[in-house]
């Protein structure tokens, strides 16, 4: 079982079985770890945020990166009108981050290696492009789908073409993050395995594990970079995307 | 009860289902999810974020209000320093001033002393010279008479007789002419 690649993904009840309305929403090591992340975020930035000095230490500087990067991205890609969606685009971009990077750890189960959690993270922004659009520019929001300067003939199909790609977003936002995790896990974990059942044989199994070690190593660096990297794709698409909802005029 | 716990958790009769897509553990990462993600976006929003950024920008306040302190410094600074230029310009020509009219003044009573110098030195001169040819005259006189003096006596004492004082008198006029 040890080396079954699929196994850290399981989800374990762990306070028992609850139901409502015929669903069960039991208490599992998925929420747990949801709660760990939002409880590290919430830690980590309020001590860093703590002494406010005016010259940061280290911690206060992560901390203030960490607001800045988000910042910068909101204000360049949304301008001003963005800042009311600063707090959700850092809670998206925090949550992702730390969900990947506590997964990064052995035995912790990494909650965005689930394509439910993705995927509903990313239909959340997807709806809300659709609520801001329509409650900020009416109907004339559905002209985004009908782009300027093309030809009548042609438009029609340029339109489908914009709808498909607008309802596709939810899909490749959420899957991008979901398969880049779960694939990234699986692959650590294939070639850990490969290093310790080689290792068990003895001899020339030893020597044989020295490979897979080696690539064990190079993939977790590889992993950390894909965990920040998809956090920070999925908050400048969210970005992107309530662009649409703010200036549906390309 | 358990039956529902052990399909979403541990599927029985082994490892079928991929659990990631699980539909049956869907409702509960989905509950789970919205309550965590609530609970962030809210700490987020109310709490950690506002702290932060109220630390970015009063260290921005502060930078710039620094910046502009420095700036009504260097102003302040470049107008003493010109206001000193200008003291130090005015100082200089007040100074050129005073040392022409000084050294104006100073040669004006040099020029005068000179003059009244030169005034009496050049009397003195004239007096001098005065006397002097006053002097000469008489002296030529003497000499003169000396001479007719001589001359007689010369003149007696090669003829042993008496010489006419007037024919000496006549005899030198002419020598001397």
């Amino acid at each position: 079982m040890a080396n079954d690649p699929i196994h850290q993904f399981r989800l374990h009840d762990l306070a028992g079985p609850v139901n409502i309305a015929g669903y069960e929403i039991s208490f599992t090591n998925s929420a747990l770890f949801m709660g760990i992340i939002v409880v590290t975020i919430t830690g980590i930035l309020l001590l860093a945020a703590r002494k406010g000095a005016l010259v940061p230490g280290r911690l206060q500087s992560v901390g203030e990166m960490w607001y800045s990067l988000v910042d910068n991205m909101v204000k360049n890609v949304l301008g001003e009108e963005g800042k009311a969606f600063f707090p959700l685009v850092f809670s998206l971009f925090s949550f992702v981050l730390v969900a990947n990077m506590i997964g990064m750890f052995p035995y912790f189960f990494t909650v965005t290696s689930h394509v439910i959690v993705t995927v509903s993270l990313a239909l959340f922004v997807v709806c809300l492009v659709v609520v801001v659009g329509i409650t900020k520019h009416g109907l004339g929001w559905f002209k985004l789908f009908v782009p300027h300067g093309v030809p009548l003939a042609i438009l029609p199909v340029i339109s489908i073409i914009e709808i498909i790609s607008f309802l596709s977003r939810p899909i490749s936002l959420g899957l991008r993050l979901f398969g880049n995790m779960l694939a990234g896990h699986i692959v650590l974990k294939v070639f850990a395995g490969f290093v310790v059942s080689l290792g068990a044989l003895g001899g020339i199994g030893i020597l044989g594990a020295i490979a897979p070690m080696f690539m064990a190593v190079a993939l977790t660096a590889l992993e950390f970079l894909v965990a920040f990297l998809q956090a920070f794709v999925f908050a400048i698409l969210t970005c992107v995307y309530l662009n649409d909802a703010l200036h549906p005029s390309h | 009860m358990a039956t529902t716990t052990t399909e979403t958790t541990e599927a029985p009769g082994g490892e079928s289902k991929f659990p990631p897509l699980d539909v049956k553990s869907f409702p509960s990462q989905l509950f789970w999810l919205v309550i965590f993600f609530a609970a962030l976006y809210l700490l987020m929003g109310r709490l950690v974020l506002p702290k932060l950024a109220a630390i970015l920008s009063a260290r921005k306040g502060q930078i710039d209000g620094d910046l502009a302190r420095a700036s009504a410094l260097k102003d302040e600074t470049e107008a003493a320093v010109k206001h000193y230029e200008k003291a130090l310009f005015d100082a200089r020509a007040k100074a050129t001033d005073i040392g022409r009219d000084t050294r104006a003044k100073v040669s004006a009573e040099i020029d005068a002393e000179q003059a009244t110098l030169d005034g009496a030195l050049s009397k003195k001169i004239k007096d001098a010279e005065a006397k002097v040819a006053k002097a000469k005259a008489k002296a030529m006189e003497s000499v003169e008479s000396i001479a007719g003096e001589s001359a007689a006596d010369i003149v007696a004492s090669l003829t042993g007789g008496k010489t006419l004082k007037t024919a000496v008198a006549k005899a030198i006029a002419s020598v001397k002419r």
